[in-house]
């Protein structure tokens, strides 16, 4: 047959309309189905964070579809692509919340994008949940935080290592709300356990060249680095640390090492020894982590991602609104809401998490681990540890239309020293 | 006096480590006239050569001194003959073109080996210790690295006869080919060795960096000031904007903090381009090396 215009236009119109069928035919199927609008980043310098949790997050829908979808109606996922740029979470939150009607946002990164996030859904009357961990302090009864926070880790692990290595702490952070804020309760900690902080310093998330800095940690003589650095440019920090030979003498602990891959982007040698503080790790033995585990392979494949946190409360963040729909017997947000109050629990692979009414937070094991050989190993388990920052400045049941980030400004201008 | 050698160490080590990101993009910024906004995808694509050569079991030497910088080369090379061959004398249009040039290897890159990588290679060398200071020893091979880039570079542009004829075209396309010489091979030559030194650049720093597809953007903004304020000798003019550049930010950042550190380095190259527009060589030393 020879290709005249007129065929390939005929061709092209068939094909066209064959290829869009699916798409057609899943909006008519998908007008009674439940929607969720998910907002993360799947591209840019933070799809490192984005991509692991995005794949947590279409293997629980998945899982919720297989078993029957939610009150008869399947669950559909609405994603977006945050590209590491706050202005599109502004735009997609807007999207999500108007054009497609969705039933929950679950979005957001970094502190910068969820408070983007928050006040749009909060006019426009959409349920919100943010599922990474942070610095503490929203109080917002349309906002859930599944993700750990300073209390449940910092806290644990600061007494834990100055008891191990010595009470003089210095503190390297990303100098952004999330460095800074963490690095006061760092401080904080540090003190109420009779430590002291010799050093603080902030660095900007594009700096690559440490050496200076690791000398004047050098000349502070700490007992221990706290870090809570970010990002991929940070990991220079980690690797001129070891190059100078500092591994040896100053031991490290962190509570944002190896969610951004750390672990892994630096050899075994560099990463040795490292001692870390989360709300669930990919190395925990439970029955229910290895099963997740093999589900989470199977579906993504043997080189998915490493599972961390993030990762793992975005599939449980999903789990436990589900579950609040199926308590509530509505999609709707105001019963949802009241059902997640009514002390919701889910038993995860990081443990059992159970939503605290009176701060929107999760009551959830933490863990201790250290790293060997590119793989933590667990030394800790705290269980049941609740949000105590957040619950310090936030009651939701007495003040229901607080929606306020108390931390926004440091520890010190919400009244705590 | 130990904090003191140290911190001098330190300063040049900086110093070294800019020269190492900026002498590619000086070949191509400074001598070519081409914005690149590729320059720092080049480097990021030295140091995968570097995962991907050193996972495969090739020494790491090999893959950082001699892979990295061929391989990057070549790259350049096709990119030279497939896009930047149109936009000579177009610095807009070659804006453009390198800043998608820039997106497409993100992209490529990210699809091949996904957005996050293994390493398996740490720094040589171990630390050398002053007192009750260390640096590492790998900062001094790259000091080592960092003149010896320069001198190839110098001896290459001023005495071997591939050295005349580039100085010559970058000078008088036109006149060079009335002469016999074939200026679009010059041009797709030196475009190459700007991105092998890129290349080399990315293989020299993978032990010391989280080699990521994104990991171009640290790099890019401080290689293009230094060569911006270096002007328009390309050797001497990036070697003393990155000895003055690197010292300010050295300084600045132990006294201070890292942020003013990097306030510091700005306002540096800022005061410097208001007072000498040219940069530190544009004024006296016009287009020599």
């Amino acid at each position: 047959m020879t290709v005249t215009r007129r065929n390939f236009l005929r061709g092209t119109a068939a094909g066209t309309i064959l290829a869009a069928a699916p798409a057609i035919v899943g909006r008519a199927r998908a007008d009674d189905a439940i929607k969720a609008g998910i907002i993360l980043d799947q591209s840019g310098g933070l799809d490192i964070y984005g991509q692991p949790m995005v794949d947590a997050v279409r293997l629980a829908a998945k899982e919720i579809n297989d078993d029957g979808g939610l009150l008869g109606r399947p669950l559909e996922l609405i994603f977006y692509d945050g590209q590491s740029s706050t202005q599109f979470y502004s735009q997609y939150a807007t999207e999500a919340a108007t054009r497609e009607q969705v039933d929950v946002v679950q979005a957001g990164i970094t502190s910068a994008s969820r408070e983007a996030v928050r006040p749009i859904l909060g006019r426009y009357q959409t349920l919100y949940f943010y599922n990474t961990q942070y610095e503490g302090g929203v109080c917002d009864r349309n906002v859930f935080c599944t993700g750990s926070t300073p209390a449940q880790t910092v806290q644990k692990l600061v007494p834990y290592t100055m008891n191990k290595w010595g009470k003089k702490v210095y503190v390297v952070a990303a100098d952004y709300n999330y460095g800074h804020i963490t690095s006061d309760w760092v401080v904080k900690y540090a003190r109420d356990h009779g430590g002291e902080a010799v050093g603080v310093e902030y660095f900007p998330l594009d700096v690559t060249d440490f050496g200076p800095s690791i000398n004047k940690i050098q000349a502070a003589k700490p007992d221990l680095v706290i870090s809570v650095l970010v990002g991929g440019a940070h990991v220079s920090f980690y690797r001129q640390w070891a190059a100078a030979g500092m591994k040896s003498e100053i031991p490290m602990a962190s509570t944002t090492f190896g969610v951004g891959n750390e672990h892994l982007l630096m050899s075994a040698e560099e990463g040795d020894g490292m001692i870390v503080a989360y709300g669930y790790l990919e190395e925990l033995g439970s029955a229910a982590n290895k099963a997740f585990l093999d589900r989470f392979h199977a579906m993504h494949g043997d080189d998915a991602p490493y599972v961390n946190e993030l990762a793992i409360r975005s599939y449980e963040g999903l789990y436990l609104w589900a579950e609040a729909v199926k308590l509530a017997g509505t999609a709707e947000r105001m019963p949802v809401i009241e059902a997640l109050e009514s002390g919701l629990a889910f038993d995860g692979p990081s443990g059992r998490v159970e939503i605290d009414p009176k701060t929107h937070h999760i009551v959830q094991d933490v863990y201790l681990a250290e790293l060997k050989d590119q793989q933590f190993s667990i030394l800790e388990t705290y269980p049941r540890q609740p949000p105590a920052d957040t619950d310090l400045v936030c009651d939701l049941i007495a003040n229901p239309n607080d929606a306020t980030f108390y931390f926004e400004n440091g520890l010190e201008a919400a009244g705590i020293k | 006096m130990d904090l003191a050698a140290i911190l001098i160490l330190q300063a040049v080590s900086t110093v070294a480590t800019l020269v190492i990101i900026s002498i590619g993009l000086a070949v191509i910024f400074g001598m070519m006239r081409v914005i690149n906004l590729a320059h720092g995808e080049f480097i990021m694509l030295g140091g995968y050569t570097v995962f991907v050569a050193t996972n495969a079991g090739i020494n790491m030497w090999v893959a950082m001194l001699v892979l990295a910088p061929l391989v990057v080369g070549v790259i350049g090379i096709a990119v030279e003959r497939l896009v930047i061959r149109h936009l000579y004398g177009r610095m807009i249009d070659t804006l453009l073109a390198s800043w998608g040039l820039s997106l497409f290897f993100i992209g490529s890159i990210t699809t091949i080996f996904g957005n996050t990588t293994t390493s398996q290679i740490a720094s040589p060398f171990g630390a050398v210790r002053i007192g009750a200071y260390s640096i590492s020893g790998y900062d001094i091979f790259l000091v080592f690295m960092a003149m010896t880039i320069v001198a190839g570079l110098f001896v290459l542009m001023r005495f071997t006869k591939f050295g005349l004829l580039t100085r010559g075209t970058m000078q008088n396309a036109d006149m060079a080919a009335a002469l016999g010489v074939n200026p679009g091979r010059i041009y797709m030559v030196t475009f190459g060795l700007g991105a092998a030194l890129s290349g080399l650049a990315g293989g020299l720093l993978a032990p010391l960096s989280a080699v990521l597809p994104t990991m171009g953007a640290a790099f890019i903004a401080k290689a293009f000031i230094t060569v911006i304020s270096g002007g328009t000798a390309i050797l001497f003019g990036t070697a003393s904007a990155s000895a003055l550049l690197g010292t300010v930010n050295t300084v600045a950042t132990y006294l201070t903090t890292p942020v003013l550190g990097e306030v510091a380095l700005l306002l540096a190259a800022i005061i410097l381009l208001r007072l000498l527009p040219r940069g530190i060589t544009g004024r006296f030393l016009g287009r020599d090396l």
